[in-house]
């Protein structure tokens, strides 16, 4: 067993994601790797010495010494707007990590994997999908990604041409794009039942967004015949979205 | 030493000497869970508190109900950094509860219904350390917040406190939890910021 111990980050890269969320890319000297949908834990330190914490997925697979986080900005935040409007390429921050050892996806896994984001919630998924891609993986895998309109979707160029045996099924909350079949609205169980895929094939499930929502898709999942213990969850927000 | 985020300020420092290390105050009020929200029917509802030499001691939701309770007011952390401070809570104490059972043992596994445990040395649940909490804020506790009833252990970091608490098991050895197991810590004290493995 080791201590986990802060590390001193720098931020390296930026892509934005959207109006409000980006992707911080970090280099981190001494990283020692990490599973898919582990998080960190980020320190932030002022210059009279207060400093606060909160965590955040990591966003891809273990690549050296290189992470990658998306940060969504909450208004009135005290976190969030510095990491996505403060900060800027050549800045630190201390990180420590990965924590968690649940709410993982083993790339040595064939079960079939069902994947449920709301909002920010697509990031450890979003993990999990590119450590797929990395190992080589055939197992199936679907998303459905609940966003309020289409401007609010995070790695749109990557997820819009999805890997073989990716399935990613969208859901707009607020307002579709022009002609999308499905009328706005939350997430009901014939979109998590949508592809035919039924509970009886048995996927992992990993739900992840804000509170309300994994309560939501959560619930849905086990009235659609999952497996409880098939669901693993993570909850982002204090709040429903 | 630390290094400093260039720019940045936070908020304005709150919570006195009330805030453990690294926590933040919020007033809503987070969930941390690893899977559904099981729903458990106070019918069928019971708590039971088996000793290491196998004796069980049970008790249904009405006769929960029907022991004298007492409503803590306290402050709750959990690993996730946010903090509550002055929650208000009606339980029945692990005083209570243990009071005719008898047992040698040092350690307690926590099971709920949903098969979720946590581990705690046997006495950080006595002498007024501990409840098995079925009010929150005077309203009963719903579903995501661990209702009908959790086991409240303010002192240490709350998922400790395990909703839907279903019984606990007294053990002469120390047998993690699902989060000890999962990297976190085996004691969890806030004030000492164990939040993983060796913290
Ligand atoms: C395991 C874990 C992983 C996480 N991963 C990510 C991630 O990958 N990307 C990401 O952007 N966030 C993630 N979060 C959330 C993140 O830790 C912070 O809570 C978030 O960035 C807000 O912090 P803040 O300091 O800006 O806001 P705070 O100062 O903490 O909160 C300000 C106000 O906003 C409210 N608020 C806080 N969070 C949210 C929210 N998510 N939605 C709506 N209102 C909110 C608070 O209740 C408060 O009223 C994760 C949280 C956990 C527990």
């Amino acid at each position: 067993m080791r201590r986990l111990a802060w590390r001193v980050a720098e931020l390296t890269a930026i892509r934005e994601e959207t109006p409000t969320a980006r992707t911080l890319v970090l280099r981190v000297p001494g990283w020692p790797g990490h599973l898919a949908g582990q998080h960190v834990d980020v320190r932030l330190t002022a210059e009279d010495g207060y400093s606060t914490q909160r965590s955040y997925s990591l966003a891809g697979p273990s690549d050296g010494e290189h992470v990658e986080l998306t940060v969504q900005r909450v208004p009135g935040g005290e976190v969030s707007p510095y990491l996505t409007e403060v900060m800027e390429v050549g800045d630190q921050v201390e990180l420590r990590g990965p924590v968690g050892g649940w709410f993982v996806w083993e790339p040595a896994a064939k079960t079939p994997v069902l994947l449920v984001a709301g909002g920010a919630g697509v990031v450890p998924l979003m993990a999990m999908i590119r450590a797929r891609r990395t190992a080589g993986s055939r197992a199936p895998f679907r998303l459905v990604y609940s966003l309020r309109d289409p401007g609010q979707a995070y790695y749109a160029d990557e997820l819009r041409h999805p890997d073989p045996g990716l399935d990613v099924t969208r859901v707009y909350t607020r307002t579709a794009p022009d002609g999308f079949a499905r009328r706005p609205g939350r997430l009901t169980a014939a979109d998590l039942a949508g592809s035919g895929r039924p509970p009886e094939y048995e996927p992992d499930c990993y739900v992840c967004g804000p509170t309300g929502f994994v309560e939501k898709a959560a619930e849905l999942l086990v009235s659609l015949g999952h497996e409880p213990g098939r669901i693993r969850t993570e909850r982002f927000g204090p709040t429903g979205g | 030493m630390a290094i400093i985020s260039r720019g940045f300020r936070g908020r304005a420092r709150e919570g006195g000497g009330k805030l453990p290390p690294g926590q933040y105050l919020t007033d809503d009020f987070p969930v941390l869970s690893a899977g559904p929200t099981p729903r458990v029917d106070t019918d069928r509802w019971e708590f039971t508190v088996e000793t290491e030499s196998g004796q069980a001691h049970r008790w249904s939701w009405a006769e929960l109900l029907a022991l004298p309770y007492e409503t803590p007011t306290v402050d709750i952390h959990c690993v996730t950094k946010w903090s509550k401070l002055g929650t208000t809570w009606r339980g029945v104490s692990l005083d209570v509860l243990l009071e005719d059972v008898e047992s040698a043992a040092d350690y307690a596994l926590v099971h709920s219904y949903g098969g979720y445990t946590t581990n705690l040395p046997l006495e950080d649940l006595l002498d007024g350390k501990a409840w098995i909490a079925y009010r929150y804020e005077g309203e009963e506790i719903t579903p995501a917040h661990g209702g009908p009833a959790r086991l409240l252990v303010p002192h240490l970091y709350f998922w400790k406190s395990a909703k839907w608490v279903r019984g606990i098991r007294l053990l002469d050895e120390d047998w993690p939890g699902f989060w000890e197991t999962a990297g976190y810590h085996d004691y969890g004290d806030p004030w000492r910021e164990q939040r993983y493995q060796d913290d």
